[in-house]
């Protein structure tokens, strides 16, 4: 039998039943669920007297539109009010685990699942969000998922899927000083446009890979999906095991030791064959800044703004003139000179403990430059814990940083933290598309360290200089 | 849902690539905690900063009810709003390049068509939008076929299943709740892997 790809261990192992001609039927290990994409699934069980086939596999947290303010202040939109109290209504109505609002372990569903061991190798995870990619760092098969394809989890633990492709990128040397794994997958973005994986899942190898953190590994995952595959995935190695070893939710002993071995045995095999590679050299890829309205319109920060004309294909030219006069930037503009109004640390992407103190490092000493407003949003209560036990927070308060409670915040505005119109934000989220941070807002992509250096410099600087 | 009809409809065309579901529809409509009325947040961002002059706010393409695009429309997030915006403004169709992965699968389960054609095949019906007010096409899935009253046509590709599940309009869940027994099967042999 020819080798096998990790992507193709874990499909094969969920299958519940497969015909010709259709797509199979997958078991799903693990289902996760926040305020935003659940209240219409939950409908439709009601509706036609459902219940949740498996409330033990399903796992709730609220994030998408909660306050980062004082968490003991009631929420005043009565909007998400009435989310975050249909979600309780129904975890409870149907049995399922919540990290509610008071919990100490709330936070991003994509930063809570790793980080209390939910999220466990070759599992089949899903959410109704697309950044559930995330979990594909610890050699998991997740993608993100609609409504409907909630409410049919929930009704029967299971969904039909096609089998994707396989794409394999390979990552090889090492990242330079003031390189992350933000700007490694941005970088691959870039290269293989916002639509280069559609039809794909991809698994992310090679000796860079390797040598990133779980929490890089998490960055490189998440943004999968901004490079239109639904799902990445990295090999498990001792790395991941080590993470995991004494989370909340993961086994102990014996059981620990007989899955670590497990773990360890999901790797694509030495014969496996992917429908496409590509390889890249980590040597060459610098710190990034987007310019354009979606996350392949980006360069290195030593750039300029890119002249439309510059762009042969006739729909990319236009696309290029669309995002400019949206973007309010001229061809031939260099990043360096772009000032910024508002800077956000956070989201599902970089708001893990790593990045945060990555930002810190850069902080630590400086001020916040004057007409700058910028916020720290760690991406949950036990990353705000730590990092406050660590003194981060104080490094953030005394250079002019908000320090917030933790939530998806700024990454999408459906809080109250949003962008005003004509705002131009460096941000650590995942999103530049028109109006993702408020109506009107402008937002530029980039890792924790550059945008924490945005905020002191008040502009886009290439921070290898200051990471010297 | 409601089974698949072939149909002919006017068509409005949005000359743009990587049409996101930010786009499609913005934030502020996801708090709502039903699907329908959302067509009041169709476009939203892009209605209100055109003054008038947005395809669907032209006198021409009221009433269109399909809608076509350039590549990968539908990138971006998960949110479903996007498809029930698309189909409370009244859209059945939608033709462009190429969608992203969790946008068709949204739409398929909403009964949403989603045609694939070339970008030539695109380019052909954006010009012919151009010179025919009032241009219209004909949708026929049963023979995946598009075609106008101009003697143009077009073949789609569609999987066999999604287009029977169109057609027949057949509710996923009881289709899954028939393989009880092997849902059954295959959790005895894996445990719930969380001690609560």
């Amino acid at each position: 039998m020819a080798g096998q790809t990790l992507f193709e261990k874990i499909w094969n192992s969920h299958v519940v039943f497969e015909a010709p001609g259709q797509p199979s039927l997958l078991y799903i290990d693990l289902h996760l669920i926040h305020e935003v994409t659940s209240p219409q699934a939950f409908e439709g069980l009601l509706k036609a007297g459902r219940k949740v086939r498996c409330p033990a596999r399903t796992f709730a947290t609220m994030d998408h539109n909660v306050p980062t303010t004082d968490r003991s202040l009631p929420i005043t939109d009565p909007d998400s009010k009435l989310q975050i109290e249909m979600l309780r209504e129904n975890c409870e109505r149907f049995g399922i685990k919540l990290f509610d609002l008071g919990s100490p372990e709330q936070g991003i569903v994509h930063v809570i699942g790793p980080e209390l061991g939910l999220t466990q190798p070759g599992m089949t995870i899903v959410c109704g969000d697309s950044h559930t990619a995330t979990h594909g760092a610890l050699a998991a098969l997740a993608f993100g998922i609609g409504t409907s394809e909630v409410e049919h989890v929930l009704a029967t633990q299971c969904l039909w899927q096609a089998k994707p492709k396989t794409m394999e990128i390979r990552v090889e040397g090492e990242l330079g000083l003031g390189v992350s794994a933000k700007d490694l997958i941005l970088g691959i973005i870039g290269r293989i446009s916002t639509d280069g994986g559609t039809g794909h899942v991809i698994e992310y190898r090679g000796s860079t890979i390797s040598r990133l953190s779980m929490e890089e590994r998490m960055t490189v995952c998440n943004m999968t999906i901004e490079g239109g595959a639904r799902a990445g995935m990295i090999a498990a190695d001792q790395k991941t095991i080590d993470y995991l070893r004494g989370r909340r939710f993961v086994p102990t002993g014996a059981e620990f030791e007989r899955l670590a071995d497990y773990w360890l045995s999901l790797q694509s095999d030495r014969d496996a064959t992917f429908d496409r590679s590509m390889t890249f050299d980590a040597a060459s890829f610098a710190p990034q800044v987007t310019w354009g309205t979606n996350p392949g319109m980006v360069a290195d920060v030593k750039g300029k703004v890119p002249d439309p004309a510059s762009f042969q294909d006739p729909t990319q030219r236009r696309a290029a003139e669309l995002a400019l006069t949206y973007m309010a930037l001229e061809p031939g503009t260099p990043f360096e000179e772009i000032k910024v109004d508002r800077v956000f640390i956070g989201s599902c992407t970089n708001s893990r403990l790593s990045d945060l103190k990555a930002a810190a490092e850069i902080v630590r000493g400086r001020k916040v430059a004057p007409n700058v407003r910028a916020m720290v949003v760690p991406g949950s209560q036990l990353v705000k814990n730590e990092a406050e036990a660590l003194g981060l927070d104080k490094i953030f308060t005394e250079a002019g940083f908000e320090w917030r409670e933790a939530g998806c915040s700024m990454c999408l505005g459906m809080n109250p933290d949003i962008l005003q119109p004509g705002e131009r934000c460096a941000s650590t989220s995942n999103r530049n598309f028109e109006g993702r941070q408020g109506a009107g807002g402008r937002t530029h992509l980039v890792s924790p360290m550059m945008a924490a250096a945005a905020a002191i410099a008040g502009h886009f600087v290439d921070v290898r200089e200051w990471a010297k | 849902m409601e089974p698949f009809k072939n149909f002919t409809g006017l068509v409005a065309p949005l000359d743009r690539s990587n049409v996101d579901t930010d786009q499609i529809i913005p934030k502020q409509f996801l708090k709502a905690v039903v699907r329908s009325g959302l067509a009041r947040g169709l476009f939203y961002d892009w209605r209100q900063r055109a003054d008038g002059q947005f395809v669907l706010q032209q006198p021409r393409f009221q009433k269109s009810t399909i809608l076509v695009a350039r590549a990968n429309f539908g990138c971006g997030s998960s949110r479903e709003h996007a498809v029930w915006a698309l189909q409370d403004y009244g859209f059945r169709a939608l033709i462009a390049p190429s969608f992203a992965d969790i946008f068709k699968n949204n739409c398929l389960k909403n009964g949403l068509l989603t045609v694939v054609l070339e970008p030539e095949e695109i380019d052909a019906i954006f010009e012919a939008i151009k010179r025919h007010e009032g241009y219209k096409l004909t949708i026929n899935l049963t023979e995946q076929i598009v075609f106008d009253d101009l003697g143009w046509k077009a073949r789609f590709e569609i999987d066999e299943f999604p287009k029977k599940c169109l057609l027949e309009g057949l509710d996923d869940i009881s289709l899954t709740l028939a393989h009880e027994a092997e849902i059954a099967a295959f959790e005895n042999n894996h445990p719930i892997p969380y001690r609560i």
